[in-house]
């Protein structure tokens, strides 16, 4: 029986043989497009982002050139604009908000990875994540309202009256200064510190500590001398994470900083920081070299966490891949 | 069948049936004896009634199929147990008469040591290594010799002395596993325990360690798991074969290869399953 | 030998409480937090606060109903520009991206999330402000949005890529297009992934202050349609708390009451639902 020998179609489009018009129709390509515009449309705005920073802030550029970073004086009726009183204050309380918060995070996540038990350890780290949720403005309400006067009645006549002949206690306190937003700030970069260590230090692999304990080590040896320097790669980033924290911090350092552009080796004389310049002055600001320089500033707060943040993940993502820590 | 242990330090070890006569009771000093233990994680129980010892200054293998509870035996031998929650011990382990639970379990540890499945060396030089255990625990004497002395007992001594600043992570596989046993033996254990610790080695380094243990026993005595029933054979004076928790027999290692007194221990040793 | 031993096992013991110390010191501060602002806030809360615009400056009472409704108005329109932006640009990378391009696109969402929020106000003024030559809601709310992308962005492509092979492959075999087994399957698999961390976005750019402040900068009544200067709650809290009158003190403890409470309730009910039934990709 002769039947029409059946033809069997292609598999599938050939190459080059659809128009583009023809791919567009279909569904899929549409959904190619649309998702591909909008992930590019984020790429393109952080160029934007960067760009419009530099551009604006050209001004102060062209007229201090790199004088701009090692200039005492911010005088907006001379027309004079240096970075250094804003550098400084943004560098000294984040130092002292390292130097506060890192023993207590790193205390902290031994504690969670090492000791408590895994539900207990969870219920704690559940707890921290919410306090690094807390909006800066409302650690800058505390700051105000309990940190100050805590500062001028037990904290500043604690060190001021022992230690006042050093640089770093002389002085009256007005509550406000350098001190006082290196406290607040370290409340607040503390649950970065211990949720990053955390993390970290349970990546550890056990028989690291088991082959510690199995030469006679005492737990607290285990921990401090083999499993802490295991992991003190990803530690170091979340030291470098909580300092880009710091660094970009505005509400609560404003709010406690004292706002004045002033370099002292107090530690409680008031100053100002980067951040908080921008936050207080922006809108008041008169002229284009004024608001330029205060862009200038965002370009260079840019810049520092932008670095930091690149150091701190490459840090945490050698450690956590790798699963060693380094040789020595 | 088995080990009958009186309290004390001498054994006698009888094999079971299969001719009679053959019974080897040697008054051989134990190091460590192991009466009625058993153990549980949380409510379920690993191990069963095990009663044995382990000779002074020989090598005794502990070996049986997958899961059989070799390694958790092994590991209460220096307490790691007890890294776990849950674990639970009853019974009685003495180490020279003394029994370790009731010990501090810091300086038994130092007594009784311990080499990991996967060689795990620090992340520090490879003198940091073996010089960790003498450091903590102030043995007296020059460090630098005791470093030496340990890695000479590891058979890593010629092929390491001009690197010893060098990271542990530049050796091969086999080079680290024997730092882990100059690390255990740099802080002079009296019993060293080895699980596995050639399962994650190739040929080359297995027959390494091998040799390697045999002539450390004069040094120390040696409790091993193993999954590889030829190297038990090749290594140890005395083997002891668990299945599913229970110790099925506990001979001199010529007796259990060649005249096994248990059928259960015969169709191991043969392959018939395991 | 035997007195060193002993030393040893104390440092460690005292080591080791003192990490336990530091463990519930920080976690204390929360409750330390939470404390003050139910004492000194939940005593001002009143239903003038919630109904009531700001007095003039002196006069005690008022509220804020202009920043409650500001916030409002601002984290809606933040939404609506910073989330589909993130949803579909997540899809993107889940689903159709290739090697070279996703990677700069998780990188640009990376360094977009660690721009600190005053430099995104900068920003913000330039793009929308100055153009127009004065402040406004959608200013806020662009600032707000820009802020929101990266965790949208990153979340949704995650919890897609969390969706299980079969199910692609099965609506695939059934003759489904691309696009169809994405809208139809491996969305509505991930919706709710997606949809808490969106709401944990939004949490986090409630109290958003600095890029308010010259954007929607702030006002004293009420913000007419999108193109006014608005209130918020972060900023009247701001700016009351750093003001010389008591009263606004009382009121500003008010406000940081309600914005915590607010934000602490979506980032409780967020993550108990993400730790619970979906597993989180970190």
């Amino acid at each position: 029986m002769a039947t029409a020998t059946p033809t069997i179609p292609s598999a599938g489009p050939l190459p080059g043989s659809r128009s583009f018009l023809s791919r567009l129709r279909d569904g899929d390509e549409i959904a190619r497009l649309v998702t591909f515009l909008f992930a590019a449309s984020v790429v393109l705005i952080t160029i934007l982002l960067v760009y419009q920073l530099w551009v604006n802030s050209a001004l102060p550029r062209q007229k201090f050139g790199l004088r701009f970073f090692v200039t005492q004086v911010w005088d907006p009726v001379m027309d004079e604009f240096g970075a250094l009183p804003f550098v400084y204050g943004t560098v000294v309380t984040s130092a002292v908000a390292l130097l506060l918060a890192v023993p207590l995070g790193i205390g902290a996540a031994i504690f969670l990875a090492e000791l408590a038990p895994p539900r207990i350890s969870d219920a704690l780290q559940f707890l921290i994540d919410l306090l690094a949720a807390v909006p800066s403005v409302i650690y800058g309400l505390l700051g105000v309202f309990i940190v100050v006067p805590l500062m001028r009645t037990v904290i500043y006549p604690a060190l001021n009256k022992p230690f006042g002949f050093l640089p770093i206690f002389k002085g009256p306190s007005y509550g406000v200064g350098f001190l006082t937003a290196g406290i607040v700030l370290a409340i607040m970069v503390i649950p970065y510190i211990i949720s990053v260590s955390r993390e970290v230090l349970l990546s550890v692999p056990r028989d690291q500590r088991e082959a510690a304990l199995a030469v006679g080590s005492t737990r607290w040896e285990s921990t401090w001398k083999v499993v802490v320097p295991f992991a003190k790669t990803g530690i170091m980033g979340s030291i470098f994470l909580a300092l880009a924290r710091a660094l970009g911090e505005t509400m609560a350092v404003t709010m406690v900083i004292g706002n004045t552009p002033k370099i002292a080796a107090s530690l409680f004389a008031p100053g100002y920081s980067i951040a908080a310049v921008i936050a207080n002055e922006f809108t008041e600001a008169t002229g284009d070299l004024y608001l330029q320089s205060l862009i200038a500033l965002g370009l260079v707060l840019f810049l520092l966490t932008f670095i930091l943040n690149g150091l701190a993940r490459l840090l945490i993502l050698v450690t956590t891949q790798k699963g060693s820590g380094g040789s020595d | 069948m088995g080990a009958s242990s009186k309290p004390g330090l001498s054994v006698n070890i009888t094999s079971t049936q299969g001719g009679g006569a053959r019974e080897t009771a040697a008054a051989l000093p134990m190091r460590m004896t192991i009466s009625k233990v058993n153990f549980y994680y949380g409510s379920k129980q690993i191990l069963f009634d095990i009663s044995m010892g382990i000779a002074d200054k020989k090598v005794t293998a502990l070996i049986g199929p997958s899961g059989c509870g070799k390694s958790t035996l092994l590991r209460t031998f220096n307490r790691m147990h007890e890294t776990v929650n849950t674990s639970r011990l009853e019974g009685e382990i003495l180490l020279d008469e003394q029994n370790i639970l009731s010990q501090d379990v810091t300086s038994l540890r130092r007594r009784v040591g311990m080499v990991f499945q996967r060689p795990n060396p620090f992340p520090k030089s490879i003198f940091d290594n073996v010089a960790y255990g003498p450091k903590i625990n102030g043995m007296k004497g020059s460090t630098a010799e005791i470093v030496e002395k340990s890695l000479r007992h590891a058979a890593l001594w010629d092929e390491v002395k001009d690197h010893l600043h060098k990271s542990a992570y530049e050796l091969s596989g086999g080079q680290q596993q024997r730092l882990c046993i100059a690390r255990a033996l740099a802080v002079e254990p009296e019993v060293l325990l080895l699980d596995e610790p050639c399962s994650a080695l190739d040929p080359i380094s297995t027959a390494k360690i091998e040799e390697l243990l045999v002539e450390l026993k004069s040094l120390t005595t040696i409790a091993i798991v193993t999954h590889n029933m030829q190297q038990a054979a090749r290594v140890s004076d005395f083997t002891a074969f668990l299945l599913t928790g229970q110790l099925i027999e506990f001979s001199p290692t010529p007796q259990l290869f060649t005249t096994p007194g248990d059928p259960r221990t015969e169709a191991y040793i043969t392959g018939r399953f395991g | 030998m035997q007195a060193r031993l002993q030393w040893r096992k104390f440092v460690s013991n005292f080591m080791l409480t003192m990490t336990a110390v530091c463990a519930f010191v920080s976690v204390a501060v929360l409750f330390f937090i939470l404390g003050y602002l139910l004492f000194n806030g939940g005593t001002s809360i009143n239903w003038a606060f919630f109904t009531q615009l700001p007095k003039p400056v002196g006069e005690t009472g008022g509220g804020m109903a202009n920043a409650i409704v500001g916030s409002a108005k601002l984290l809606l329109a933040a939404s609506l520009f910073g989330v589909p932006i993130g949803f579909l640009g997540g899809v993107y990378l889940a689903e159709f991206s290739g090697g070279a391009m996703a990677s700069v696109v998780r990188y640009a969402a990376d360094l977009l999330n660690g721009v600190p929020s005053i430099v995104i106000g900068i920003f913000a003024y330039s793009l929308v402000v100055l153009p127009f030559k004065h402040f406004s809601t959608l200013a806020g709310a662009f600032a707000l949005g820009l802020m929101m992308i990266p965790i949208t962005l990153r979340s949704t492509e995650e919890f897609l890529n969390g969706v299980p092979r079969m199910l692609r492959e099965g609506a695939m075999a059934l003759g489904a297009s691309k696009w169809q087994t994405i809208a139809t399957v491996i969305v509505p698999a991930a919706y709710r992934g997606i949809l808490t961390a969106i709401l944990l976005a939004l949490a986090r750019v409630a109290g958003e202050t600095a890029p308010l402040l010259f954007t929607a900068f702030g006002n004293r009544f009420w913000s007419e349609g999108w193109t006014q200067p608005t209130a918020s709650l972060p900023v009247m809290i701001f700016t009351y708390a750093v003001s010389p009158y008591e009263d606004w003190h009382r009121q500003a403890w008010a406000a940081g009451l309600v914005l915590l409470g607010l934000i602490l309730i979506i980032n409780i009910v967020a993550r108990t639902i993400l730790s619970r039934g979906i597993a989180v990709p970190r």
